[in-house]
Order: structure tokens, then sequence, then C-alpha cells
């Protein structure tokens, strides 16, 4: 067999681990499609009942900072290539610090979440018992607000998820677990990365730029 | 040497597209174009998507199975989508 450490003993070759292993992630996003789909498809329907209220609702959101996060989280992609490329050139250091540009991007990308999701509940636009708003279209905007918190706090989550994945990826870099023949694993978060970015790229026009 | 500095010139200019594309979107969407806003708004995401799918995922130059699994995974989501819209659509007819 290989002399190779990381060639698990069911593999024929390195390649075929690696393909494995970028499959098995695929599978995985495929039921992250789903999931995320399943949200869309109802946020489309509610949309096309309620089209006034949820475009009274839009009305309620930050396209500035809704614009910056997006480039945010677009920049937090572009080093998550770079740490990918890394690995690729088994540049242990050049994961470290990529994926750690990739933290802070994702942690600024949160904070300014965290900042509008605080200036929501200071409206009174949180659905539910704290829901204060009073004017036209109350329920309809009501509606969107939900599907706004459920959307990007699941959103949020898997970032949140995928910050922790991406620290545990920065402790095995610097354990010198990766080398220029095997670092699946930060390829396979890598994927994971711009799944959630592709989400938000779907997200941010829907939420907030439609009808606005 | 070469291969890698190619790979980072390709991953800039995707980025750049990206946040040219960003722009445009939310520099379209104070523009009412009608019945077209969605449709613009989705065309534009969609293009974002695919860069990142066929650039950042990686798609381009990997193996065939990869574009098989990842294809089917949005093939049902349009079947999802699809199947939902014209049950709610054509509810009234």
């Amino acid at each position: 067999m290989s002399e190779h450490g990381s060639l698990a003993h069911h593999f024929e070759d390195l390649e075929q681990q690696r393909q494995s292993a970028d499959l098995g992630m695929w599978l995985f996003l495929i039921t992250e499609i789903m999931f995320f789909g399943g949200v869309f498809a109802a946020y489309a329907v509610c949309r096309w009942m309620n089209p006034a209220g949820f475009s009274a609702g839009t009305q309620h959101l930050d396209v500035t900072l809704g614009t910056i996060n997006t480039a945010v989280l677009i920049g937090s992609s572009l080093t998550m290539v770079w740490a990918v490329q890394a690995g690729h050139e088994g540049d242990a250091k050049g994961i470290s610090r990529n994926l750690m540009l990739t933290i802070l991007l994702g942690g600024v990308f949160l904070v300014i979440k965290g900042f509008e999701y605080r200036h929501k509940f200071h409206d009174g636009l949180v659905p539910g018992p704290l829901f204060h708003f009073e004017g036209e279209h109350v329920a309809g905007i009501e509606l969107f607000m939900c599907f706004y918190f459920i959307m990007t706090g699941l959103h949020a989550f898997h970032m949140i998820i995928g910050i922790g994945l991406l620290m545990w990826l920065i402790v095995l870099a610097r354990r010198g677990r990766f080398t220029k023949e095997y670092s699946n694993p930060v390829e396979g978060v890598g994927l994971y990365w711009h799944f959630v970015d592709i989400v938000w790229i779907f997200l941010f026009p829907m939420l907030y730029l439609l009808e606005h | 040497m070469h291969d890698h500095q190619a790979a980072r010139t390709i991953s800039i200019r995707v980025f750049l597209a990206l946040m040219v594309l960003t722009a445009v979107t939310v520099g379209v969407s104070f523009v009412n174009l009608g019945a077209f806003n969605l449709p613009v708004a989705l065309l534009i995401a969609c293009t974002k998507a695919s860069l990142v799918l066929v650039y950042f995922m990686h798609l381009k130059g990997n193996f065939k199975l990869l574009w098989v699994a990842a294809a089917s995974g949005f093939l049902f989501l349009l079947v999802l989508i699809s199947l939902t819209l014209s049950d709610y659509f054509t509810r009234d007819w």
C-alpha cells in the first residue's frame, strides 16, 4: 500500500480519496439546497399572496448594510479560495492566515447582522409579542419579518457552524496535518462556506432589494 | 509556480465580477422595471451563484461526477419550486 500516512486503507490512491471527499460533501450540500429551497418556496408563495405587505416589509430593511454584508461575505469566499489554494501548495501558514481572514470577515458579517437585528427589535418589527408596528399592511409586514428572521437566522446559524469548522481547520493546520498531497478537510469546508455564500446571494435580492 | 499565480489571478477576477454584479443588482433595484424586477434580480443572482459554483467551488476542471451531483441538487430544487408554485398559481382556475 501507499507510504502516505494520509491515505485511508479503503481508497486506491489519494486522488480517489479526494474525489470521494468532494462527492460526499456535495451530497450533503444537495440536502442543504433542499433545506433552504423549501423556505424559498414558502417565501415565494407567501409573497405572491401578499405582494403589497411584502413590498412594504422590504422597505424596513437597510439596503446599505445588506450591500456591505454581501461584499464582506463575497470577500470571505475569496480568502476561503486562497486557503484551499494554499492547501494545494502545501503551505500550512498560508492556510492558517487565509482561514483567519475568512473568520474575521465572517465575524464582521455576523456583527453587522446583529446590529440589524437590534434595530428591528428597537423598531418593534420582530414578529410575535414584541411586534408593535402600526400602519398599513401590518399583517403582511409581520409575515415578511417572519421570513426575514427565519431565513437570515438559518443563514447566520450556518455561518456560526462554518466559523467553528474554520477554527478546527486552523488547529489541524498548526499541527501540521495538511500537506501538498492532502488537504481534503480544507477543500470540504471551503465547499460548505461557498454554499452558504450562495444562499446569501439569493437572500439579499429577495429580502432587501425586491420592490424596496 | 505559474499555475498558482494563474489560480490567484482568476480568483481575484471572479471576486471583482461578483462585486460588479452586486453593484448592478443594487443599482437596478432603484429602477422600477415593473414585471421585470424579479426576473432581473434572479438572473443576476443566478449568474453570481454560477460564478461561485464554477470557479470558487472548483466545478471547473473537476471530475464529471461532481457536475452530475451538483446539477441533480439544483434539478430537484427546480422541481420543488415549480411544482409548489404551479399548484398555488392555478388554484383559482
